[in-house]
């Protein structure tokens, strides 16, 4: 506790809601506030920048309709990472795991002859198998052997990326595309349908929010979540519960993984209709979900908004990129200094304000009240 | 081909891919010893690299070019040490967020400058008399940036600084455990400050190597995960200045060979070679070393506050 005038200024232990979502909102407008300088620098005014971006997302049905169909993919992996991060088990790896899905959608999609809706769905099916799959190989390698996941999450983006940059340079490379690298077209059957009059391709918004509600409910009502949130507080705690580190973590990244890589099944059915370069299928979504999870505090539902929220900061990219004609490295930027403010401000959240009643002294019980 | 000249240009080329490497990974081994993960490593080599050859370019001198790469990279990595440190956010997603910011601000300002040969790149250096030895000489003395030897050198002078002197002690004491540090009256925030910023310096100058030495151009994303990459040697090389020599070194080989056998493997497979083996690598490490943890700073990660068990 310590004065400052006639206020006090005291530390708690947990922050309230309104404190959590009102120095977040502030964190993000003094980031888009210093944001502006980049603008400036570019030789761009800054209001008439905010202005063409806000015309070009939130102000006009098409805006609104591109920031929801890039908020899809955020939305996924925003959730799964949820799911991971409760477990304190840091996946980097939703990028990796969203090219999983999409590698493994296009196998389907290409070389498997289902009949119409079977086709999307087996595609969906072994999308997620893929992304759990290459989800759970840290996990493994972090319960068995050590391996920080951090490391092993990244490192396994960049072979996800290889591994799509050798199938459309090698094995898929289309025949009809004349040399470019992408695969073939996908037929018909494997292409999602769209909201009409936009290209929000709504069977993966359907799946983005049910699997939040899922996630949530896992996390609330079943013995699994409580055992990831017991993993998550103390792996001390849990092991001493005799709860399975292993098997907690495998199953969190298993669903995360398994998450992310609908996105990817999303971007190649219902955007590309075939497989693309893996920034084109992705543009860093993956890592953009690791800031949308971390504003959500890692609540799954929360989560969805706060894609919605990333969602406009790529749209607005496009919109810079088109009407400003600067480049899309925008988004990292913005992104960034988003994620800055967000963390910079977290020790605001946990200090309370009030004016001090009259004759009330500081009794000194240092230490106590500083935690 | 023969053998002989195909090792001696292998060996040669493994030291100049690996000079990055060894660089940023010096930086992040004086930044974890204090006790601070920054995974901005990236972001800094990008930023740096940027800088190097923009400073470069316009001057036409090259060492300003890398001495600017460093002030940058450490400026960028005292804003991750100003959060981690001062205000106690989370190091991970801090450093992730240096990385987003500093590809993403590269990327922006770089628009311009793509696809321009630098006019005057950092000379290379043979070494006279030492070049000549037969295999030897070709191999480890002819035509290597001065910024290898550099680093080299520092890979020593830091070993000894770690483990040699009173200074070297302090650091250590505040990255496995920053109470008894300052109890004892080593000012814990000022060394993790001092050592994350000079982590910074180090990441800077491993960009501007890229960028005004070893390919003298500006590429958009040239650092190509390398910074990541370097993460993971500071772990394999267990935080020790000197055996993060041969872990870059040996990297850098892997980097060339994934150039060099192009003719045998499609190129794509190669690129993923350095981090399947990063992850390989780790995965045995663990396997051989898991019960002493293997020398990893006890309070890494963790943030300080005073009076707080």
């Amino acid at each position: 506790m310590r004065r400052v005038g006639p206020l006090l200024v005291e530390r708690r232990i947990t922050p309230p809601r309104s404190a959590v979502i009102g120095v977040s909102a502030l964190a993000v407008v003094i980031a888009l506030l210093v944001a502006a300088i980049i603008f400036w620098g570019y030789g761009v005014s800054p209001w008439q920048a905010y202005a063409a971006i806000a015309r070009g997302t939130v102000g006009s049905r098409d805006g609104i309709n591109e920031i929801l169909r890039r908020s899809l993919p955020l939305i996924l992996c925003g959730v799964g990472l949820t799911l991971a991060f409760r477990a304190q088990f840091w996946n980097i790896g939703a990028e990796g795991q969203l090219l999983a899905g999409a590698v493994a959608a296009t196998g389907v999609a290409l070389f498997a002859p289902l009949p119409g809706p079977w086709l999307l769905l087996a595609m969906f099916a072994a999308g997620f198998l893929a992304g759990g799959a290459w989800g759970i190989v840290p996990a493994l390698l972090r319960a068995k052997l050590h391996v920080n996941e951090v490391i092993s999450t990244l490192m396994m983006n960049y072979i996800m990326i290889y591994i799509v940059e050798w199938l459309i340079h090698g094995p898929w490379k289309g025949a009809t595309m004349r040399g470019f690298a992408y695969s073939d077209f996908f037929p018909a059957a494997a292409r999602l349908p769209w909201i009409p009059g936009s290209r929000v391709h709504w069977p993966t918004l359907v799946i983005g929010v049910a699997a939040a509600v899922a996630v949530a409910l896992i996390l609330a009502r079943t013995r699994l979540g409580y055992e990831i949130r017991v993993v998550g507080q103390s792996t001390d705690a849990a092991r001493y519960a005799g709860i399975d580190f292993l098997r907690v973590i495998a199953w969190a990244m298993f669903l995360s993984g398994g998450l992310a890589a609908l996105a990817g099944v999303g971007e190649v059915a219902g955007v590309h209709f075939r497989l693309r370069s893996p920034t084109h299928i992705s543009m860093g979504y993956g890592y953009t979900a690791i800031i949308v999870a971390w504003l959500a505090r890692g609540s799954p539902l929360a989560a969805v908004f706060t894609a919605l929220l990333f969602g406009l900061i790529f749209a607005a990219g496009d919109v810079i990129k088109v009407a400003l004609r600067m480049p899309f490295q925008i988004t990292g930027v913005f992104n960034g200094l988003i994620l800055f403010f967000l963390i910079g401000s977290e020790m605001l959240m946990y200090w309370r304000v009030r004016l001090a009643p009259k004759g009330e002294r500081w009794t000194g019980r240092a230490g106590s009240s500083e935690r | 081909m023969d053998w002989q000249s195909w090792l001696i240009g292998t060996v040669s080329r493994a030291l100049a891919f690996g000079t990055p490497l060894l660089w940023g990974t010096l930086g992040e081994i004086y930044t974890e010893r204090a006790g601070v993960v920054n995974l901005g490593v990236e972001g800094m080599m990008i930023l740096g690299a940027f800088s190097a050859f923009a400073v470069a370019q316009t001057t036409g001198h090259p060492g300003l070019g890398v001495l600017i790469a460093a002030v940058v990279g450490g400026a960028a990595a005292v804003l991750h040490a100003f959060l981690t440190v001062t205000l106690r956010a989370n190091q991970y997603v801090s450093g992730l967020a240096l990385s987003l910011f500093g590809l993403g601000l590269a990327g922006l300002l770089g628009r311009g400058w793509e696809g321009i040969p630098l006019r005057q790149p950092l000379p290379n250096v043979t070494i006279p008399g030492l070049s000549r030895i037969p295999v030897l000489g070709p191999m480890l003395f002819q035509g290597q940036s001065v910024l290898t030897y550099a680093g080299l050198f520092l890979a020593v002078v830091l070993w000894v600084l770690l483990y040699r002197t009173r200074w070297g002690i302090s650091v250590r004491s505040v990255g496995e455990s920053p109470s008894t540090a300052d109890a004892l009256g080593v000012n814990v925030f000022l060394v993790r400050y001092l050592c994350v910023g000079f982590g910074g310096l180090l990441a800077g100058v491993a960009g501007g190597f890229l960028s005004v030495a070893y390919r003298p151009a500006w590429t958009e994303g040239m650092t190509a995960g390398m910074g990541w990459i370097v993460i993971a040697l500071t772990i394999f090389a267990a935080w020790d200045p000197l055996q993060a020599v041969w872990g870059a070194f040996l990297f850098g080989g892997l980097y060339h060979l994934s150039f060099r056998l192009q003719e045998f493997v499609a190129p794509e497979l190669l690129k993923l070679m350095p981090y399947a083996f990063a992850i390989l690598v780790l995965a045995l490490t663990g396997l051989g070393k898991a019960r002493r943890r293997w020398g990893a700073p006890g309070a890494l990660g963790l943030p300080y506050t005073r009076g707080e068990r």
